[in-house]
């Protein structure tokens, strides 16, 4: 009996080749597959996805966001009202990305950077989830309202610091839970915290190959925050079209920068007016994304 | 007990001479150009870690590619190629198992440089197609160098060229492939 499962044991080469599965003489793949294309680009709607721009690639970016469409068709829906975003993302490695930008409310001047910590991948390295670290640092440069009282540069600034968890389930769906501080040094009542704690939602379900819907939610827990505001709430739809990505999308803040639309939208969806009418905050905007490859990649023969 | 050590000896020396028998790399470069006639921009990629395993005993290979190897001059290119073409996250590989059909011509046990027909199935965005391809095989120095060319048409594999890039993204696509097989022990 013994030497029957010698006998075996020296077969088994045998029969290992004989079939027809050559590649499974190399052995387990020893790849890493990373998750790509969590979301079509870098933003939700307003605030940033896990995404980031792609090492050596620079995106161009014009956002606006509208007048409320409840101002019917005098104002064309709101398109007659429009608060500006022009920016530029950079992707300095397959990790770190920066950005500027500058809006027209409030003058802002904005300036970013974005490290992804961990990244969401299978086979040799089994990562369940994407984790980036967002700081932005906002410069309001408007004029200061009250000339008389004594004004610092400090007073111009905002500071915003973002965990960005996400996770691709699957081809179509995409989460991600953003926990978020704003910090800002002058606020408009003694009152207001300067530190805004708000926990963010966000997610991507993909309609096509080319089509995409986007939801983003910014809650702020109460009692930060005690001039009028009300949570941030966006919808939309990413449209890709070879080297643009579109975003179209209905908000309720004119802002795009997040010191602005987490602590200073002040519109709900829907909401009762002074007169008791029923109102709507709802505005129309959109996101264009142009990218440019300027550096390519290396092992291109 | 003669016999069994007679059998036992044969198996040995035959695993033995099986194993010494396959030549196979883990990193062959597969380039492949899908750029239309009047296109603005270059579309091509290149992986550096295609794997093929030959058997000289028969001629049998066979050969894997994940698509997310591919790399482009812009990674959106490799983007769209991932997630709207190959879709590599349903199919993540392109694979293709085969034979050298004129073995009689090809000598892969003696240094030369040979003209080889190879006939098999390409399996790619999940459709599998008999293929047949010639290819250069050079035995020396201990490897066997693989060189390769053909065409690939898209729709064979179902792979969509919508209307609004068909201006850029050839439906043929020519591969080339340049592969040096080590031994494998």
């Amino acid at each position: 009996m013994k030497k029957i499962y010698l006998l075996l044991a020296f077969l088994i080469p045998v029969s290992l080749v004989a079939q027809d599965d050559l590649l499974s003489l190399l052995g387990e793949d020893k790849t890493i597959d990373y998750a790509t294309a969590s979301f079509k680009t870098n933003r939700v709607v307003n605030g940033h996805s896990i995404e980031n721009t792609a090492a050596g690639v620079l995106d161009f970016k014009i956002s606006h966001r509208f007048t409320p469409l409840r101002q019917g068709i005098y104002d064309l829906f709101g398109l007659d009202g429009a608060s500006i975003r022009f920016g530029l993302d950079y992707g300095i490695n397959d990790r770190l990305m920066i950005g500027v930008g500058r809006s027209t409310r409030e003058k802002m001047f904005d300036g970013f950077a974005k490290f992804k910590i961990l990244r969401q991948s299978t086979g040799a390295r089994n990562m369940p989830i994407t984790l980036s670290y967002l700081t932005d640092v906002q410069i309001k440069s408007v004029k200061f309202a009250d000339q008389t009282r004594e004004n610092h540069f400090s007073d111009r600034l905002f500071y915003t610091h973002q965990l960005l968890i996400g996770r691709k389930f699957g081809e179509r769906l995409s989460l991600q839970l953003m926990p978020t501080l704003v910090h800002r040094n002058l606020t408009t009542t003694p009152d207001d915290k300067n530190d805004v704690f708000a926990a963010g939602i966000a997610g991507r379900f993909k309609l096509t190959k080319r089509v995409a819907f986007n939801i983003e939610y910014y809650y702020v827990p109460e009692g930060q925050i005690v001039t009028d505001y009300t949570n941030c709430l966006s919808v939309g739809f990413d449209i890709e079209t070879g080297g643009h990505v579109f975003q179209l999308h209905f908000t309720n803040s004119a802002d795009m920068n997040y010191k602005g639309f987490i602590t200073e939208t002040t519109e709900p969806w829907f909401y009762e007016g002074a007169d008791g009418n029923m109102l709507s905050g709802i505005r129309f905007g959109f996101n264009i994304s142009r990218v440019f490859t300027l550096k390519k990649p290396k092992g291109l023969e | 007990m003669k016999k069994l050590m007679l059998v036992l000896f044969a198996s040995v020396t035959m695993a033995a001479n099986l194993s010494a028998q396959n030549f196979f790399t883990r990193d062959g470069k597969i380039k492949f150009d899908a750029t239309a006639a009047n296109s603005p921009e270059k579309i091509e990629a290149l992986s550096k870690t295609a794997t093929c395993v030959l058997k000289t005993t028969d001629g049998a290979m066979q050969w894997a590619v994940l698509f997310k190897s591919f790399t482009f001059e812009k990674t959106l290119m490799g983007e769209h190629f991932n997630e709207n073409y190959v879709e590599s996250s349903k199919y993540p590989k392109a694979t293709f198992t085969g034979k050298i059909t004129n073995l009689q011509e090809v000598n892969l046990t003696k240094d030369g440089t040979y003209n080889a027909v190879v006939t098999g199935k390409m399996s790619v965005h999940g459709v599998t197609k008999d293929v047949t391809t010639n290819g250069a095989i050079t035995v020396g120095g201990g490897m066997i160098k693989i060189n390769a060319g053909f065409t690939l048409n898209l729709a064979d594999y179902n792979i969509d060229i919508p209307s609004l890039v068909s201006d850029k993204v050839a439906h043929d696509v020519k591969i080339l492939i340049d592969a040096p097989l080590k031994p494998m022990n």
